[in-house]
């Protein structure tokens, strides 16, 4: 009886080991930025397609380089406050290298080798180009250092075991698209804008019981986490109902087709998408007007 | 140019600025009545600038009189005195029928510096709207950012 008790938690135990083996926070393999050299004026653009500032400009701040973190976000998990990610090499990212940012973004691990929350959209910015990263990182080694201490996250036990962040990752995050098919050229770029830098699934998408991206429900709109009764808006094609040039001025200017305005944290999107080329705005619509119709 | 600013910058700041000392203690009638002019004013808002943002998005073929006639009603608008409509009490915490969030009446409230940044922008679409469409294109843009200057701290989402 005792030797099948002992077999049984060895067996547990080997299983658990395996498990976080195969979870385990990966980097990006050595040698992937090798060659590459980051362009601080496409960076800049990145920069502005994936919003970070929206996160990790300090609350209230209207300064979109100063990336000091601190703003707050409720989810079901516990509060995650955004940290410091400016050039200052104490509490900010001055002394990472371009492998470990890259890897931040990409993978979702940290320099230490640690899995970062998903509250961090790396689920979509998994799909994002290494080229683009790194001239992502070539724009944001121009910022200013800022010196406030990153606050710590409120998450409690379970979910501060960061370990279970892998299981989270197999299932939910990834470089595979939703919308696949045959694409227009414009469309495969809205795709990368929309589905990757832009991470607009990540507010525009429902979640599940784990706290992943319902696929099934692809931006079909969802409760606003923390706020009662708020929902960002059902953007699917089919429901918005917007032709191309009414997606093209919204991100321009925030006004919809029925001349309200953007509100809440769409402002700050706003912000971000009238900085893009034409281009790229005509695709985001290109693509937009795809999702949920058959067409694809 | 610069005076008529400052004037209108002062009388917008008096307006919001009535809205902290307002007596808070209206009846709901006159709540329900202020909720819905202040709605008719945003409606307004609205009119004017499907004519300003639909020649900006090409929908409608440019006009400088009738683009002027609109900025000109939007400078007007943005000018109107507000107080008597942002009642306190008439907050989506206290009432239905509006998204309009507490944080407005807040002692830290910024309503007035949102105020006075909508008056700049209108003011830089009037002298704007009549001279070409570029120069329209080139405003809509910071009349759009003033909306959003309100509505992302102050305006709940829709559910």
């Amino acid at each position: 009886m005792r030797r099948i008790i002992t077999r049984t938690l060895l067996a547990i135990i080997a299983l658990i080991a395996i498990g976080l083996w195969v979870t385990r926070p990966q980097a990006l393999a050595p040698g992937t930025l090798s060659g590459i050299e980051g362009d601080v004026a496409r960076g800049e653009i990145i920069y502005a397609a994936m919003g970070c500032a929206s996160c990790h400009m300090a609350p209230g701040s209207e300064d979109r380089l100063v990336l000091s973190g601190g703003k707050s976000f409720p989810s079901d998990f516990g509060t995650f406050y955004a940290p410091n990610i400016s050039t200052d090499p104490d509490h900010g990212i001055g002394n990472w290298s371009d492998a470990e940012i890259a890897s931040a973004v990409l993978k979702g691990t940290s320099p230490a080798g640690q899995h970062y929350y998903p509250a961090f959209p790396y689920a979509s910015y998994g799909r994002a180009e290494v080229g683009d990263v790194v001239d992502l990182i070539a724009y944001l080694r121009t910022l200013p250092a800022d010196q406030s201490p990153s606050r710590p996250h409120d998450v409690g036990f379970p979910f501060n075991i960061r370990a279970s962040l892998g299981g989270w990752k197999l299932l939910f995050s990834g470089s595979d698209w939703v919308v696949t098919g045959t694409l227009t050229d414009d469309q495969i770029r809205g795709r990368m804008l929309v589905e990757g830098l832009g991470h607009c699934g990540e507010c525009h998408t429902p979640r599940n019981a784990l706290g992943g991206m319902d696929t099934a429900q692809w931006l079909a709109g969802a409760p606003i986490p923390g706020k009662d009764n708020e929902r960002t808006p059902d953007i699917r094609a089919p429901s918005l109902d917007w032709s191309a040039p009414d997606i093209v001025a919204y991100l321009k200017t925030g006004l919809t087709p029925e001349f309200d305005s953007a509100g809440g944290e769409m402002v700050d999107v706003i912000a971000n998408m009238k900085q893009l080329p034409d281009d790229d705005l005509n695709a985001i619509a290109a693509y937009l007007l795809i999702v949920g119709t058959d067409t694809p | 140019m610069r005076k008529t600013l400052v004037v209108t910058l002062a009388t917008v700041a008096i307006s919001v600025a009535a809205l902290a000392g307002a007596d808070g203690h209206a009846d709901p009638k006159q709540i329900e009545a202020a909720v819905k002019a202040r709605q008719a004013h945003m409606q307004l808002y609205s009119f004017h600038l499907a004519t300003l943002g639909g020649m900006a998005k090409g929908e409608i073929a440019y006009d400088a009189e009738a683009a002027g006639s609109a900025a000109d009603a939007l400078v007007s608008l943005v000018q109107l005195p507000q107080g008597g409509y942002w009642l306190p009490g008439s907050d989506n915490a206290s009432i239905e029928n509006t998204r309009a969030l507490p944080a407005i009446w807040a002692a830290d409230s910024k309503v007035g510096e949102a105020a006075g940044a909508m008056v700049e922008a209108a003011m830089a679409m009037q002298a704007a709207a009549g001279t070409d469409l570029a120069a329209l294109q080139g405003a809509i843009g910071a009349v759009g950012e003033a909306c959003g200057g309100c509505h992302k701290p102050y305006r709940a989402s829709a559910n």
